[in-house]
């Protein structure tokens, strides 16, 4: 009887760990491609086969050094200064958000969570040609500060998962530290962030990825000034119908290459991402 | 029966509010009184010269912007200008000279911008008045008015919320009130390609977009209904299948006796991190109809001509739900497996000894605590969905283009349409129409489903 459950659970693991091979494989496939292609020597969008016929790191080196019609080196500076700075503002005003919204019992609390899930229902492009008129009254369009603006400037609707996660820290902290005359503000800095190490580094991270996955707003915002493009838009431009052909294997190169390191931040802070996302909802 | 008693409570605080502003005037003395007219005397004259300066200043601002800018961008939003840009003939120079007209789109920004600034000065007028009647009730009992330290420390411990939420409140009001109001008000206007500033006006036309979606112009409405219901059964689909296989896939991996399961995560957290830009616009040249997925099925000899997984409507709809279960499915797994994990396993166990297989203990235990726990969570991923611009956008662009509609393609979501209606056709006020409706799908759905979920409401409980 034993035997026989075990021999049925090991069939059963059999069956999860091919369908587990099958559908890594699926989903790796896109990325497998993505990397043979960067390496491939042959131009082309469209190839009848899969395996390059010959390897090559030149569409990694003209990257860098055939900056001409795509400057690549520029727009991946672009965007790294944008990450920090949107990441710096965005992240405390995240944090400050959430804290009050969760910790802080004020009468306008319930009506400014009531109005920011409202505005969460808008479709966020819509106020974005708006924001593109705003910014030009300024004569702020196409600079990256703008773009700074525009991703740090919505921020605070975001507040939701951290929120969650300020939600779970038990009151009596706060509480007896207030015994001890603390100001809120103290509390805040000292006890409370301290405490949310984890929710603290998933809003630097998501915050820091943003720029680096954004199209559209940047597309709205710096039309036709290619200097301040970031990288995704810049990439982006690789894939158009007259420059597809030639630079298909350098978009592949350059995509591989912030991939990269985003992969690796992921990887580190899945564990963030899953207490983060569920921290809010699990309580239920 | 609850919403009405809100609502007379509300009232009451409102008339409480407006009374004493008058009583106050009345029954304060002279500093008080003269603090309606001056605001910042009631601070300035007892000792709070910090905070009635501030006040001060804020009044003579706003009078000076008044008077050069404010009154007349208010006017101005009455028909959002009347001069058009026009060449004249310059007899001294022999050219035509361009003489600048009235900017309809700036007129309407710095109207909107105006009305926000007067509702933001009213407020500080009130809270002025309202401060210096707390001070002479204050000095009356006999004490003093907080100095400007004792409020420094008030604004770091009672009333912290103001300090913290001040700069984001400002940020959300400049980046996403304002333009909201303002693309809302685009929608009741006739901006579009022909009516564009600053070459010519444009000016309110009341609901007549709303009319043209609803039924008055038969092509706009076809795209407008056929969008519509593609959008849902897009976001039903994408929402609901992501969910079920993303939880089937974290149940696999969970699974005791499963090795490596981290190896197997990160696997499926590595197509997260790529960004959907690339892998999006990867699978589009993948399956393209001389994409390589095709050529490599011909060259093996499975097909005669292509497959037209991203040009015919029907194929298409299908190739972008599938390639969004490859987008969506590891995010589900994701955040699902952490709930999974706590599941009571005594659930399971009795359910076992019942002689509950495998798949009657998925639907009849997994899901439903699933789903009582993700609600909140599936409600904003469906809404998400509706307004999930980058599957569509760049796997198919919302092709295959269609005759039958208005500027839309065969795959377009609301949402894309929004985008091409005001990228590529500048026709703002029907894209802000769309908007708004997008809008109140959205706030239907959400209303009903926030309402049902109890954690929502639970939020104390946990501290």
């Amino acid at each position: 009887m034993i035997k026989n459950m075990k021999s049925r659970e090991r069939f059963s693991n059999g069956i999860i760990y091919t369908v587990l091979s099958f559908l890594s494989f699926i989903w790796l496939l896109p990325i497998a491609w993505l990397v043979l292609v960067s390496f491939r020597a042959e131009p082309g969008a469209y190839t009848d086969y899969i395996f390059p016929k010959t390897y090559t790191l030149d569409n990694y080196i003209k990257l860098f050094t055939d900056t001409k019609l795509f400057n690549y080196p520029r727009w991946f500076m672009n965007t790294l200064i944008v990450a920090v700075v949107t990441c710096a503002v965005s992240t405390i005003i995240v944090l400050l958000t959430s804290y009050a919204l969760s910790r802080l019992r004020f009468k306008l609390r319930k009506p400014m969570m009531n109005v920011a899930l409202v505005l969460g229902m808008f479709p966020g492009f819509m106020s974005m040609i708006a924001v593109y008129h705003i910014l030009k009254a300024f004569n702020l369009t196409q600079s990256l500060f703008a773009l700074v603006l525009v991703y740090s400037g919505g921020a605070a609707l975001g507040y939701y998962i951290s929120k969650g996660f300020f939600d779970t820290i038990p009151k009596s902290i706060d509480e007896s530290a207030m015994l001890d005359g603390a100001s809120k503000n103290t509390i805040f800095w000292k006890i409370t962030l301290p405490l949310s190490k984890p929710i603290v580094i998933y809003t630097i991270l998501t915050s820091f990825i943003a720029p680096w996955m954004d199209f559209i707003f940047v597309s709205v915002i710096m039309k036709d000034n290619y200097a301040n493009y970031t990288v995704a838009l810049g990439l982006f431009q690789m894939l158009s119908r007259e420059n597809i052909y030639q630079y298909f294997t350098r978009f592949a190169a350059g995509a591989v290459l912030i991939a990269i390191p985003i992969t690796l931040l992921f990887i580190y802070m899945q564990k963030y991402y899953i207490s983060g996302v569920t921290g809010g909802s699990v309580k239920g | 029966m609850q919403s009405t008693q809100k609502f007379k409570n509300l009232l009451n605080k409102v008339s409480s509010q407006i009374s004493m502003f008058f009583k106050g005037f009345a029954e304060g003395n002279i500093i008080t009184k003269g603090s309606y007219i001056v605001m910042g005397l009631g601070q300035f004259l007892r000792g709070q010269i910090f905070k009635g300066v501030m006040y001060l200043a804020t009044q003579i601002l706003f009078f000076y912007f008044m008077i050069t800018s404010g009154v007349s961008n208010i006017i101005g939003l009455k028909d959002l200008g009347s001069k058009m840009q026009e060449r004249v003939w310059n007899e001294a120079r022999g050219i035509f000279v361009v003489v600048k007209g009235d900017n309809s789109m700036l007129m309407l920004l710095f109207g909107v911008a105006t009305i926000f600034i007067i509702i933001g000065f009213i407020i500080t007028y009130i809270m002025s008045v309202h401060g210096s009647i707390q001070n002479e009730k204050i000095i009356l009992s006999g004490k003093k008015p907080n100095n400007l330290r004792k409020d420094i420390e008030l604004y770091l411990n009672d009333k912290y919320h103001v300090t913290v939420l001040t700069l984001p409140v400002i940020l959300t009001f400049l980046f996403t009130i304002v333009p909201l109001v303002f693309m809302i008000l685009i929608a009741f206007t006739n901006f579009d390609r022909n009516h564009q500033p600053p070459g010519n006006l444009f000016t309110w036309v009341g609901f007549e977009n709303f009319s043209a979606v609803l039924w008055n112009d038969p092509l706009k409405s076809k795209t407008f209904i056929d969008l519509l219901v593609w959008t849902l059964i897009w976001a039903v689909l994408a929402t609901g299948l992501n969910y079920i296989f993303g939880m089937v896939l974290a149940l696999m991996i969970n699974k005791k006796g499963i090795k490596i399961k981290k190896f197997w995560r990160t696997i499926f957290v590595v197509t997260i991190a790529v960004p959907q830009f690339v892998s999006l616009l990867l699978m589009s040249q993948l399956l393209a109809d001389l994409g390589t997925l095709n050529v490599i099925l011909r060259e093996f000899g499975f097909i005669e001509t292509f497959l037209p997984f991203l040009s015919n409507p029907t194929w298409a709809k299908v190739t972008v739900i599938i390639v969004n279960l490859w987008v969506g499915v590891p995010y589900s797994m994701l955040i699902t497996s952490g709930i999974l994990m706590n599941i009571p396993t005594d659930l399971y166990e009795s359910a076992k000894i019942d002689g509950a297989n495998a798949w009657v203990q998925f639907w009849k235990i997994t899901l439903p605590y699933m789903l009582f726990v993700t609600g909140p969570y599936l409600i904003t991923q469906f809404i998400g969905n509706i307004n999930n611009f980058n599957v569509i956008y760049l796997l198919t662009r919302g092709g295959p283009l269609s005759l039958d509609y208005f500027q839309a393609g065969k795959t377009d979501l609301l949402v894309t349409w929004l985008y091409k209606l005001t990228v590529n056709e500048q026709n703002y006020s029907f894209a802000s129409t769309i908007g708004i409706f997008i809008f109140l799908i959205s706030a239907f759905f959400s209303l009903i489903v926030f309402n049902k979920t109890a954690s929502t409401q639970k939020e104390e409980d946990f501290q």
